[in-house]
């Protein structure tokens, strides 16, 4: 496979602007497009970011599943590399729903954290992730480290569903004041939030794609070395 | 051989070299009692408050038992290479995890009963009227933690830091069982004791996902 | 029953660890109730190819066959293959007697109690018997751990360095047992250092160097000649 080509490097030049483009237009349209929101006010716009974070996270985190069991079907790294690229910015997209969280709710219902029903399922999503990332660095050799993360990662998935039922049963058992968006969303509101939305997924594409190149490029690397040390016999 | 003979077999050569030493149940039983006694420490509950906070407080002294019993479980096979004997014989390769697995839920279910009385006094509990349902209870989450624990342990037992990574896998994955099992034990110590249906199938649930998912994925864990 | 050996043909068998390569290709052809003694210095591979041998393994490239069937998991073929590595393969907390009879009723040996107490008997453990193994000294560990393969009546037994931590007279009774089983037909493939115990039940000799078939008898070359020539020792 080749290293980075002229027209390769024009290629991701062009993506990695477009996508810039993409989330400085999101980013204004969060601030200055979208109507401000009648009992919150201002603050109430890092919502636009705040979910599409969370939406973004579970496509990174389907994924990453699909790349695990991948894996595990074909043994091709490509789809490893994918998984853990994955996986990195599964994590990364739950910490900013988890930090644009707090950062929303202290100005407007006055605490920190509640233990609502998604907050705290997406906490214990965050959690699975992190450790998952925390497993890779631990196990040394690249083929036993693919297999045993993309078993964890399947495991993870399958919890998905279970933490968020069990989270949301326990909230209904034991209720609490309401935090967070009510249901109702002004149209212009709904476009913006799908417009900033996808300027996440294109942040989600090219940075999977970087995380990608970056593995096949240190596993390229690491083969060159064993073809010399092959061919120095 | 039927996977139910092989793992069997397995299961009594395990509880046979259990009984024998006796290290993995002593230890996890006074821990877990140790854990229950510092946390009465810690609060002075009302009779309410015991009812509510006391099934949570078990199942997490569980949990912790749980996880540092089940890493030297697995290692155990290392020690002699053992694992790769029991590789080589030709069973179904699944027949080595379940056969732990049940072991590891023996363990737990055996440190449960004794704990249960025990429980129940420092806390001031009436389990016995309901002692039929919370034992189901009991069982129901027994399963789901060993059959993620022992996976997970045998996942940890190649990797570095095990003790410290089996915790850290394992617990955000049985977040949803902790949940399940402690509010269905609160249902049942409460003064009007029930059992909450949702919860109960939802163990259900939760160990016939991962134990499916334990035979699918599971000999890719061992695979060299 | 057949009581003939199987062959095992290894096919361009790459094993890879990481950035380290253990095995770079190899390809041997071992035909039934052969006897090979596969020598080389450390890291040359030896371990490696035995665990892969023994289907523990599974090769980063290329192939292998045992018995002529693309093994990976055929029950018939793992049942009648043995293996003593220097680890015992035994259970520190049970005796002798219950590693043996766990071992064969995993098997599904038929009439496991009293091949149990045979091979026992054969390895001179009978009075050892309802010992726990913690107590055993090595040697008493490899004979058990040399009961455990033998007793399954295998086509293909895979000695990985099974003379370590034996005083000579254990590798003396090692080296008689393995011939004994060599005329019963048995293909055993060993891996060594060369100082060897076996020199004449050995048909054929094979030193690995680096991951790689550096002499082979077959190819021309006393066995002598290779086994005394294993490379520096540890």
């Amino acid at each position: 496979m080749a290293l980075t080509t002229k027209s390769n490097l024009a290629t991701s030049t062009f993506w990695t602007l477009l996508t810039y483009t993409l989330l400085a237009l999101a980013g204004y349209a969060a601030l200055f497009v979208a109507p401000t929101e009648k009992t919150m006010g201002v603050i109430q716009r890092i919502f636009y970011f705040h979910v599409p974070s969370f939406w973004t996270a579970f496509i990174a985190i389907f994924t990453t599943t699909f790349g695990s069991i991948a894996y595990l079907a074909t043994r091709k790294n490509k789809w490893d590399w994918i998984a853990v690229s994955s996986a990195e910015l599964a994590a990364a997209f739950l910490t900013v729903g988890l930090v644009t969280g707090p950062i929303w709710a202290k100005p407007v219902w006055g605490v920190w954290w509640a233990w609502d029903a998604r907050t705290t399922s997406t906490f214990v999503l965050w959690a699975m992730y992190v450790s998952y990332l925390l497993l890779r660095t631990l196990v040394d050799e690249p083929e036993r480290r693919a297999l045993l993360s993309a078993v964890v990662a399947i495991f993870a998935c399958l919890d998905v569903p279970l933490v968020y039922f069990s989270i949301w049963w326990f909230r209904t058992q034991h209720p609490q004041p309401v935090i967070g968006d009510g249901g109702y969303l002004d149209p212009q509101m709904w476009r913006v939030l799908l417009y900033c939305w996808g300027a996440l997924v294109a942040l989600f594409l090219l940075l999977v794609r970087q995380g990608y190149r970056l593995e096949r490029l240190r596993a390229e690397a690491d083969g060159l070395r064993m073809e010399v040390e092959r061919r120095a016999l | 051989m039927s996977l139910a003979r092989a793992t069997g077999l397995i299961l009594a050569k395990e509880l046979r070299v259990e009984l024998r030493s006796r290290e993995l149940l002593s230890t996890t039983l006074v821990f877990v009692l140790l854990v229950l006694v510092l946390f009465s420490f810690t609060f002075d509950p009302t009779a309410a408050e015991a009812r509510r906070f006391g099934p949570g407080l078990l199942w997490l002294a569980l949990l912790f038992a749980g996880s540092l019993m089940l890493q030297p479980s697995f290692v155990r096979e290392q020690t002699n290479d053992t694992l790769s004997a029991l590789r080589m014989a030709p069973i179904e390769p699944f027949a080595v995890l379940l056969g732990k697995l049940v072991a590891n839920a023996c363990y737990l279910f055996f440190v449960e009963l004794i704990l249960l009385p025990i429980f129940a006094a420092l806390y001031n509990l009436a389990i016995l009227p309901v002692l039929g349902r919370l034992l189901l209870v009991l069982l129901l989450g027994t399963i789901g933690l060993a059959t993620t624990g022992t996976v997970f342990s045998a996942i940890t037992a190649q990797a570095r830091l095990r003790e410290l990574l089996l915790p850290l896998l394992l617990f955000p994955i049985v977040a949803p069982l902790l949940i399940a099992s402690s509010e269905a034990t609160v249902g049942l110590l409460s003064t009007q004791p029930y059992l909450d249906r949702v919860w109960l199938v939802f163990l259900l649930v939760f160990d016939v996902v991962f134990l499916t998912a334990a035979w699918l994925f599971g000999e890719y864990i061992f695979e060299e | 029953m057949s009581t003939t050996g199987f062959s095992v043909q290894f096919a361009n068998i790459e094993k890879r660890f990481g950035m380290r390569l253990a095995l770079r290709g190899v390809s041997i052809s071992i035909s039934p109730g052969e006897f090979v003694a596969l020598v080389g210095a450390n890291g040359s591979g030896k371990t490696t190819l035995l665990r892969i041998a023994a289907l523990l393994m599974r090769p980063s490239g290329g192939s292998i066959k045992i018995g002529g069937e693309d093994s990976e998991t055929l029950p018939a073929i793992r049942a009648r293959c043995g293996m003593v590595s220097h680890a015992t393969l035994l259970y520190d907390e049970l005796t002798a007697q219950e590693n043996l009879q766990f071992f064969a009723k995993l098997y599904d040996l038929p009439h496991a109690y009293e091949i149990c107490a045979a091979a026992l008997e054969r390895v001179g453990l009978s009075t050892r018997a309802r010992d726990l193994v913690r107590t055993f000294s090595r040697g008493m560990r490899q004979r058990l751990s040399l009961a455990r393969a033998m007793m399954t009546g295998p086509r293909l037994l895979l000695l990985d360095e099974p003379a370590t931590g034996l005083d000579p007279e254990g590798q003396a009774w090692l080296g008689s047992e393995a011939a004994r089983l060599h005329l019963e037909g048995c293909t055993i493939l060993m891996s060594t250092h060369g100082r060897n115990e076996v020199q004449s039940a050995v048909t054929r000799a094979v030193r690995l160097d680096a991951g790689l078939v550096a002499e082979d008898s077959h190819e021309g070359g006393a066995i002598r000649d290779i086994l005394s020539r294993s490379g520096p020792e540890e």
